[in-house]
């Protein structure tokens, strides 16, 4: 039954991603026609998949979080720090892998500082990652200096602009993370202590789940995730941009989650939806630019995907669809 | 009926009172269903004007839900309500409010954020130029006050003083916006002696006014003090509308209990089992404000049965022992060695299980399936990283859903769709399977259909054969008399007796719930 | 002492230090001019913060008010500079626009108990984008009708002027304060903020008194935009980005509770003014950068959330341990 439940979970969001994908056909006949280049994949799909990768980054990181009641708001602050660190370290001449680990351990530093003040100080997780997500992009710019701080180091350029077998280096990294941490929680019982956490806090810990440790594991994550899609952007423009970076992806991440079928009520997630939501959002995307709207028309666009999936998940719609589901067996 | 028979003895109201119209409010067989639960099923109460009224009955016994059809929060399923004798339809407290009836929840149901006398007139704030004149508020909040004895700033944050202020607040509120009829819903769970003197002067106060009290209390004592009436609900029926005048507790505790029988005879069916090897020993253990310091040994394969009224302390006990609520006081050793039981999940590594009372906030996992329910706290015993395959956690499901019976049509639905009794049964197979040494049971048996009864019952004796140790609180003397080998009786947070062998019987038990003891003290802070 | 005017306390006093610690470094900074032109400045600003006090002591957020400054400003300027509109009737127009755009928030959040940071993030996007695909350039005004408003002034004493804009800022904050602090509906604010099942037991219309609440964010955020555009006489879609995350700064170093139920509109204004100081601080420096302005906000924002905890956490306990003496 799980398993039935959840292809149909897969045909909703799925099916959703190829409607989008076709529209844009539709709009602009070469959308499905992908070359190979240099060693590399190159067409439209490809650039969907390039350019989603980082919101899909960040909705990884998010998924886990808005499944114990939580949101996580700083992310794109996080990204604007991250990028930032890398950047400034390999201009004062320290080796790529310094800069990314320094990145990384600044991300995990920001999912530790938001996991402490939600799971130990009780404070509600919306004003409690607004925190950062207010000094972070100052914190950014303070490391940069004020400026955009450019570089040339081949491997974070790699990181951002490279390719592997093919694809992007961002395709691979995001696919690698949505794979590594899908496992990381389903072949451990985390996924699981995740859910339990977000349906029903005291019943879980009554049931001996560590629910304050978890809280502070899975922001983590979410700083993680963070910070490795500030690094990706950053090598993708050759340069850490503190105003800019990341810049209302919070709400991409969170909006990837909601499609992905994440109630912001808790419970359920599925991290390969996410990353299919993510591709939708950057599809619609693509798409509006194609077609040739201003892109500023993608956010009317996707205000009105959150109010559709709202009006869904309502209390009220439930209710509504009750009635008729009622009123259907009252007839039968 | 009973009702008119009570109301000609309140000698006060004279000839007048005999007849229908005598009450101020009246309940006319109501009834009330939720899904397949019968929570009220045709019920009479009738409510005199100038009398408190008292209302008793064990959790589930329907108080609750006659409460809320009375201030509106309910519609009933069947029968009527009437106020002064005409026939009403109360959509919601606010509009029970216009006929007169307010309630004062437990809770107390006011802005704590906000002044006294803001709390008095909200939504009726004096205006002047379309302005609230607050001095105007604060001078009539005053004098309002003072009729309660109140003698407080008007101005300062309500949330700052005494629940029983609040609660007197409260009473003011209601009385003054509704004025025929005051619902008083367990006013007094969490005051403190002096403060609920304060509040039945109040009470007593405003019965003399002619108003017409319903109070809710599980403190017998405040029954006996207060109340001139009471009305006795069990598993959703009347047991009897009565003078209290004409009642003695041991009566009042039968008829809550719902033991009619005769009192002497039926000791414990089964003999007490020679059990000698200590599991668990509990020296002088007790939290502050929760549970006065205890002492009890629980030996392998028995069951210790805990007695008492809700409100007694029975389920703080739970708490402490489980490391929910850690004790301050005293130690705990299990098979000689001491242990923390500073957390659920310490307990729980020591072989602990406990199943709430609240099944819906602290047991289940709602939206979660029946399997994962059942394997949660084993795998949380196991610790993140030694996960349970799916098909692991299958076999566990079946094997111990299968053990305690659980009717699913599937082990992946969410247990939120299943009965109460299977609810519960899940989260008893949740415990069984991390093989327990030490059994908690909050009232595992209340709001669940007969066969899932029976069940749990049938399981109780089977676990305590086995070897485990097992802690059981129940409001169903009858039950706790045919498995327990011990039985302790705790009343006002206080672990007051410890009866065994011979001792185990109804009537000794209720005896002892219902003694008003000299050691009975409220001042459990100290 | 009101537990809840602690942290507005200690917002007066950080403020009152702040200042004399600025200007004992840089004695310029305490003359009329200064003052007058903090008060022109976050004009806008001030304005927008009023009504997030509004939302913010319901329980609420209102993460839209950015956008809709930076739609108004569109909306007014292509009335004007493209259609020929006299600024009046255009503030009329934006002001119904923007009512209309806070109802359906309101709306959406009582009756879908949706919640509100989610509701006014799509409003956001809806504010911005709709703005964006209106025009993506910044429409210059010139009018006679805001030239005469921006000539506008009262000169203070010391060569200060107090602008028409600073006097409106002013101005809502004293009609506000009044609304919060000595209406029913302020009342009803606070008794949502404080406990909604409360608040209708007692008799608050709640469906109404939401939406009500989300109007006056949305109508504030409109007035803070035709501010914005007479201040810089342009409409531009991507203006005052992140105005929302200031905005809740003031309102919280104000010390509103974030949670709800306590605030002071006065509150808001020395917080609006202690940002206001720190931007003129850094001017006034010269080598220190805007970006401390953010992370100066952030840490006060920091700040003041584990300050309200510990005050009413302790009050609370308080509460529970009554006659221990």
């Amino acid at each position: 039954m799980n398993r039935m439940a959840l292809r149909n979970v897969v045909n909703t969001q799925t099916v959703a991603l190829v409607g989008v994908l076709l529209l844009n056909w539709v709009l602009f006949p070469g959308f499905f026609r992908i070359e190979w280049q240099d060693g590399r994949l190159f067409g439209s799909l490809i650039d969907v998949l390039n350019r989603g990768a980082p919101v899909a980054i960040l909705a990884i990181g998010m998924t886990p979080v808005i499944a114990t009641k939580g949101v996580d708001l700083s992310v794109g602050a996080v990204m604007a720090m991250a990028g930032a660190v890398a950047a400034s370290l390999v201009v004062a001449g320290y080796p790529a892998w310094i800069a990314v680990s320094g990145a990384l351990a600044l991300g995990l530093a920001c999912g530790i500082w938001n996991g402490i003040l939600v799971a130990l100080l009780d404070i509600q997780p919306i004003i409690a990652t607004l925190v950062l997500m207010v000094a972070g992009r100052g914190i950014a710019q303070l490391v940069t200096e004020g400026s955009i701080v450019t570089f040339s180091d081949p491997t974070l350029v790699f990181i951002g602009t490279g390719s592997f077998l093919g694809f992007p280096m961002p395709v691979v990294i995001a696919f690698a993370l949505m794979v590594l941490v899908t496992l990381a929680v389903r072949k451990t019982a985390i996924g699981l202590f995740i859910e339990a956490v977000g349906v029903n806090r005291s019943a879980a810990t009554l049931a001996g789940i560590r629910s304050r440790l978890l809280l502070i594991v899975v922001y983590s994550i979410s700083g993680l995730c963070a910070a490795t899609a500030g690094i990706i952007v950053a090598g993708d423009i050759r340069g850490a941009d503190a105003n800019n970076a990341g810049l209302w992806l919070e709400l991409d991440a969170i909006l990837a989650a909601v499609i992905g079928g994440a109630s912001l009520l808790g419970g359920r997630f599925s991290i390969p939806m996410s990353v299919v939501g993510a591709l939708i959002i950057q599809a619609m995307n693509t798409g509006i630019l194609v077609s040739g709207f201003p892109p500023e028309f993608n956010l009317v666009v996707k205000a009105g995907m959150i109010t559709l999936i709202l009006m869904i998940q309502s209390p009220l719609a439930g209710h509504i669809l009750g009635w008729f589901g009622r009123g259907k067996r009252g007839a039968a | 009926m009973r009702a008119s028979g009570a109301a000609m003895s309140i000698g006060k109201l004279g000839r007048s009172a005999v007849g229908e119209s005598a009450f101020r409010m009246e309940a006319r067989g109501v009834s009330k269903v939720f899904g397949a639960h019968r929570a009220l099923d045709h019920v009479d109460f009738g409510l005199l004007p100038g009398e408190v009224h008292a209302l008793l009955g064990e959790n589930g016994a329907g108080k609750s839900t006659l409460i809320k059809i009375l201030t509106g929060a309910y519609q009933p399923d069947g029968g009527e309500i009437l106020v002064d004798g005409a026939p009403v339809v109360l959509n919601s407290p606010l509009h029970a409010q216009t006929f007169g009836i307010g309630t004062v929840y437990q809770e107390v149901n006011l802005l704590p954020n906000r002044s006294v006398a803001e709390n008095l007139f909200l939504g009726h704030q004096p205006t002047r130029f379309g302005l609230v004149d607050r001095r105007r508020m604060e001078r009539e909040s005053r004098g309002l006050l003072a009729r309660y004895g109140l003698d407080i700033d008007p101005g300062s944050e309500l949330g700052l003083h005494s629940v029983a202020v609040q609660q007197i607040v409260a009473i003011a509120r209601a009385v003054q916006l509704s004025g025929k009829v005051l619902i008083l819903d367990e006013p007094t769970a969490s005051l403190d002696r002096d403060e609920v003197r304060r509040l039945f002067e109040v009470i007593a106060n405003l019965k003399r006014e002619g108003l017409a009290i319903v109070f809710i209390t599980h403190f017998l004592d405040q029954v006996f003090a207060l109340a001139d009436r009471v009305t006795i609900l069990r598993n959703g029926k009347l047991v009897d509308t009565c003078r209290l005048d004409a009642l003695t507790r041991t009566e009042l505790v039968r008829k809550m209990l719902g033991k009619d029988i005769s009192f002497s005879g039926s000791t414990s069916l089964k003999t007490e089992r020679p059990t000698t090897e200590v599991l668990l020993n509990f020296e002088n253990f007790g939290r502050r404000r929760s549970v006065r310091p205890f002492n009890l040994t629980v030996h392998k394969g028995e069951v210790i049965g805990v007695a008492g009224l809700l409100g007694s302390g029975r389920t703080e006990m739970a708490r402490i022992m489980f490391g929910i609520d850690p004790a301050d006081e005293g130690r705990a050793t299990m098979k000689g060695a001491p242990v923390g039981l500073r957390s659920a999940t310490e307990a729980i590594a020591l072989g602990f299980g406990f199943c709430p009372e609240d099944r819906k906030a602290d047991g289940i996992l709602g939206e979660l399936s029946v399997r994962e329910n059942i394997v949660i706290a084993l795998q949380g015993k196991l610790g993140w990283f030694r996960a349970l395959n799916r098909d692991e956690q299958l076999d566990l499901a079946g094997q111990f859903g299968e053990a305690m019976d659980i009717r699913a049509a599937s082990l992946d639905m969410p247990v939120k769709l299943l009965s109460g009794g299977n609810q519960q049964k899940v989260i008893l197979a949740r415990w069984l399977a991390t093989d327990p040494a030490f059994l908690i049971l909050d009232e595992p048996t209340r709001g669940i259909d007969v066969g899932a009864h029976a069940e749990i019952v049938r399981t109780i004796n089977r676990l305590r054969d086995d070897g485990m140790a097992l802690l059981v609180i129940s409001s169903e003397i009858d039950e706790v008399v045919a498995y327990s080998s011990r039985v302790v009786v705790m009343r006002d947070r206080e672990m007051v007796a410890e009866l065994r062998g011979e001792d185990i019987n109804p009537g000794v038990i209720v005896q002892a719930i219902a003694t008003h003891g000299e050691t009975a003290h409220h001042e459990a802070a100290t | 002492m009101n537990r809840s005017l602690r942290p507005l306390l200690a917002t007066v006093v950080i403020f009152a230090i702040a200042y004399a610690a600025a200007v004992m470094q840089f004695p310029a900074l305490f003359s009329t001019r200064v003052l007058g032109n903090f008060l022109t400045d976050n004009a806008f600003l001030g304005i927008a913060a009023v009504g997030m006090t509004v939302v913010i002591i319901s329980g609420g957020i209102d993460l839209s008010v950015g956008a809709v400054i930076g739609f108004t400003g569109v909306l007014v300027a292509v009335l004007v500079t493209w259609l020929g509109v006299h600024p009046l009737l255009a503030f009329a127009i934006a002001f119904v626009v923007a009512a209309a755009f806070g109802a359906a928030m309101g709306l959406v959040i009582h009756y879908l108990e949706v919640p509100a940071f989610i509701v006014t993030l799509a409003g956001m996007f809806l504010a911005r984008g709709g703005a964006s695909v209106i025009t993506q350039d910044s429409v210059p005004i010139d009018h006679p009708f805001y030239k005469m408003i921006t000539s506008l002034y009262f000169r203070l004493p010391g060569g200060g002027r107090l602008t028409f804009l600073g006097l409106t800022m002013i101005a809502v904050f004293i009609i506000g304060a009044i609304l919060v602090h000595r209406t029913r509906f302020g009342s009803y604010v606070y008794a949502l903020g404080g406990n909604t099942t409360s608040a209708s037991l007692m008799g608050v219309p709640v469906a109404r008194t939401t939406i009500l609440i989300y109007m006056l964010s949305s109508v504030l955020a409109c007035l803070a935009g035709i501010v914005f555009s007479l201040y810089t006489s342009a409409g531009y879609p991507l203006a005052a980005v992140g105005v929302e995350l200031d905005a809740i700064g003031a309102v919280v170093i104000g010390g509103t509770l974030l949670t709800g139920g306590y605030g002071f509109v006065f509150g808001t204004f020395v917080g609006v003014m202690l940002l206001g100081l720190v931007q003129t601080y850094i001017i006034f420096d010269g080598t220190l950068s805007s970006w401390w302005t953010k992370i100066v906000i952030g840490f006060l924002l920091f700040l003041f959330i584990v300050l309200q905890r510990l005050v009413f956490a302790a009050s609370a306990q308080g509460d529970k341990a009554p006659g221990r003496a």
